[in-house]
């Protein structure tokens, strides 16, 4: 069944043309004036809003210890299993072997990742944080898997209070009282 | 099988359940599909009841202490006296009318006490434990945990990355003090070397003083500790378990046949771990199977098929192999290590070309009494179920040697095994041709014409016969090399060449052969067949002097003599 809609007659004004040809210009020199909503990208660059998903990187503590300790939840959870990550145990020497564990190899391959932000939701560790770098391009797939080198360089330092694996090796120190 | 009137009737509930004589509640609950949740408990150890996590509500029929007559309720029934405090499920043996509560209020509210107090030293190592995600502390902290600690004072501090033994490292701040594995290593490895020292919340599981855990059953002290106190180092922060895909397997390193699941992720293999069959190794395994699966990427593994040490199609290499087994003079050496399959398609080639003798290597080593037998080969009842061999091997191939040396055995074809090994000399293996199908390089494999490489258990399917004459199924964990060819692929297409006629040449059908009318295997496909395995008749071979002695679930028809 088709429906058959009627056009709006012209008014007499509209019928005049002119008038509305000025109307529509006197728009044109008002927006002229005002501050412009579109950007010059990439020299201009937009401000990212708080809580963006942008590329997933890692982080280090406040004291520069790596904060992943490779529990593999991201790579569990990862829909679209851009996540691949090497276990290895911290040696005893270590200034951090009192947790044990950390990432030998920790690769994210950014043709695969779909920003959902499962991995910085499920990371235990708040290890894993989805940042504002929103743009990339590389000449080869290989350039657009992040090692653990560059997703450190990515991700930088995160000013956290926890200091969780601190805490446990100073009541270590401390002792159990006994 | 317990007669129907020994069996005791009692109540969970609410559902009546008929139980055989001492079957304790955690069982009893089992059998209804619910479960109690425990740790100190495990069904091939004497019970504890130390962790306290099993509380039930326990209660008898009543009876009237004046009388002593049963009292009833109004409609008849047996009034039940329900005890004020819980009782623990694996402590609690069936009795005629008891009745358990498991998931009445008191009940639930006990097991919640229980895990708080377990939680309140428990450390949060949940992402860097390798028990996290088969770890019944973690499972019933989220179905009887409060979700949020009370406790504001200092927690325990133990040690960590304790080096118990040389494939255990124990985690103390993890344990739960179940006692798990101090049974096991009393009362099934029989070398008692762990123990607790201090008390209370101090109580810290340690070996005792000079000693360590280096038994050949170690690591099952890993599989039973319910938390993740105990650790293999060779596992260790190597994968997490829930990327593992688990495979029913057989462990191939004697004839005992212990059942084992195999865990692997994307073609590469993890660990081994026992599985439960109690006819055959209850849940225990020994150390050295679990290193079997390194075999499998080992670094001398054969990936190729190779003419003359010229590398070559498998397809080639089988047209090649067929056509010396034509030409007369040749003798076969089968392997113990080879599946029921292999050697039913072995025996047939050896049938059809007329052999001038069928050859296996024996392999003895120590018997402990547990699950290591005397014989180090899976299947050496295979051969003699199928027909390859009449007798029981020798270690020495000195017979075929001689054949060899009086000219009479032209060319070898040798599966799995190697010749020099076996014990012919250099000068032997280098008069004759050669054709080995094997896994593994070795001084056959350098010298072989005809070089066909072949799978590890772990890459095929197949049976195995253990000294029970139980036939066990293993199946395929992980894809072979690129080069390789199954086993049994390239010995059926080798018999189909010889014989111009087709041959089966996979799992299933070839057991359409074996499991033919008349045959000891009759009826019996791969598919039907269980986990369990199945006893087959070994009558015929009682007249053999088999060497096994006695181990967990084994007793020898005959004494054990020493043949030689």
């Amino acid at each position: 069944m088709s429906i058959v809609i009627k056009r709006k007659p012209l008014n007499f004004l509209e019928k005049l043309y002119l008038p509305e040809i000025a109307r529509g210009l006197s728009t044109t020199f008002k927006k002229i004036w005002e501050k412009p909503v579109t950007l010059e990208y990439p020299e201009q660059r937009p401000t990212i809003p708080e809580g963006y998903r942008g590329v997933p990187t890692l982080v280090k503590d406040p004291e520069g210890r790596e904060k992943c300790v490779s529990c593999q939840l991201c790579e569990f959870v990862c829909p679209p299993k851009a996540i691949r990550i090497t276990p290895g145990e911290i040696p005893e020497g270590s200034e951090y072997a009192h947790v044990e564990k950390g990432p030998q190899e920790f690769e994210i391959d950014m043709l695969r990742c779909i920003y959902c932000g499962m991995c910085q939701e499920v990371c235990p560790e708040e290890a894993i944080w989805l940042q504002n770098q929103f743009s990339l391009s590389g000449y080869s797939r290989e350039e657009l898997v992040n090692n653990k080198e560059k997703l450190y360089e990515l991700g930088g330092t995160l000013p956290d209070e926890h200091f969780k694996w601190k805490k446990k090796k100073e009541a270590a120190e401390h002792g159990s009282g006994h | 099988m317990e007669e129907k009137e020994n069996l005791i009737t009692v109540n969970i509930d609410g559902q009546d359940l008929q139980v055989p004589p001492g079957t304790n509640m955690v069982e009893a609950a089992a059998m209804l599909g619910k479960e109690i949740p425990h740790y100190c408990y495990h069904p091939k150890l004497t019970i504890a009841g130390n962790c306290r996590m099993c509380l039930v509500e326990l209660g008898m029929p009543g009876r009237d202490r004046a009388t002593g007559e049963p009292m009833v309720n109004e409609d008849g029934t047996p009034k039940i006296m329900w005890m004020p405090g819980p009782a623990i499920g694996c402590g609690t043996k069936a009795a005629p009318g008891m009745h358990i509560k498991t998931d009445s209020p008191k009940a639930l509210e006990s097991r919640e006490a229980v895990t708080e107090f377990l939680l309140i030293n428990h450390p949060l190592d949940c992402p860097i434990c390798d028990q996290a995600g088969e770890c019944t502390l973690q499972e019933f902290s989220s179905s009887h945990g409060r979700g949020y600690s009370r406790f504001i004072e200092q927690k325990n501090v133990k040690p960590k990355r304790t080096r118990l033994g040389p494939r255990v490292t124990l985690d103390d701040e993890r344990c739960v003090l179940c006692s798990r594995c101090i049974r096991f290593c009393d009362e099934v490895a029989g070398d008692s070397v762990l123990g607790f020292t201090d008390r209370g919340s101090y109580s810290t599981l340690t070996c005792f003083p000079g000693k360590e855990l280096a038994n050949n059953y170690s690591l099952n002290t890993v599989d039973i500790c319910p938390v993740g106190a105990l650790t293999s180092t060779d596992f260790r922060f190597k994968m997490r378990v829930w990327f593992l895909k688990e495979t029913n397997s057989i462990d191939f390193e004697t004839s005992v046949g212990v059942n084992t699941v195999v865990s692997a992720r994307e073609g590469t293999i993890y660990r081994v771990k026992p599985r439960r069959n109690d006819e055959v190794n209850d849940t225990w395994m020994p150390d050295s199977g679990r290193e079997l699966y390194k075999q499998v990427e080992s670094g001398d593994r054969l990936k190729k098929c190779a003419i003359n040490s010229v590398e070559a199609s498998a397809t080639d290499a089988i047209a090649k192999a067929s056509e010396w087994l034509q030409g007369g003079g040749v003798a076969i050496v089968g392997s113990g290590q080879c599946s029921v399959e292999e050697q039913f398609a072995l025996r047939a080639i050896s049938d059809g070309i007329g052999a001038k003798g069928v050859y296996l290597v024996a392999r003895y080593g120590e018997d402990d009494g547990i699950l290591m037998s005397v014989d180090r080969n899976p299947n050496v009842r295979g051969a003699l179920m199928t027909g390859l061999v009449n007798d029981l091997p020798d270690e020495q191939l000195g017979e075929l040697g001689a054949k060899i040396d009086s000219g009479e055995v032209t060319t070898v074809f040798s599966v799995k095994e190697d010749l020099v090994a076996g014990g012919l000399t250099e000068d032997q293996v280098g008069k004759v041709k050669i054709v080995y199908l094997g896994t593994h390089e070795n001084a056959t494999s350098s010298r072989a014409d005809v070089l066909i490489a072949g799978l590890t258990q772990f890459e095929k399917s197949g049976t195995v016969i253990n000294q029970q004459f139980r036939l066990q199924k293993f199946s395929r964990v992980v894809p072979g090399p690129g080069g390789a060819i199954e086993d049994l692929y390239a010995l059926a297409t080798i018999q189909a060449n010889l014989s111009g006629e087709s041959y089966p040449s996979t799992i299933g059908s070839i057991w359409k052969q074996v499991g033919t009318e008349g045959s000891v295997f009759e009826g019996i496909s791969f598919q039907s067949l269980s986990d369990q395995g199945q006893l087959l008749d070994g009558s015929a071979f009682e007249r053999l002097l088999f060497r096994e002695g006695k181990s967990l679930h084994f007793e020898p028809k005959k004494e054990a003599v020493a043949a030689d």
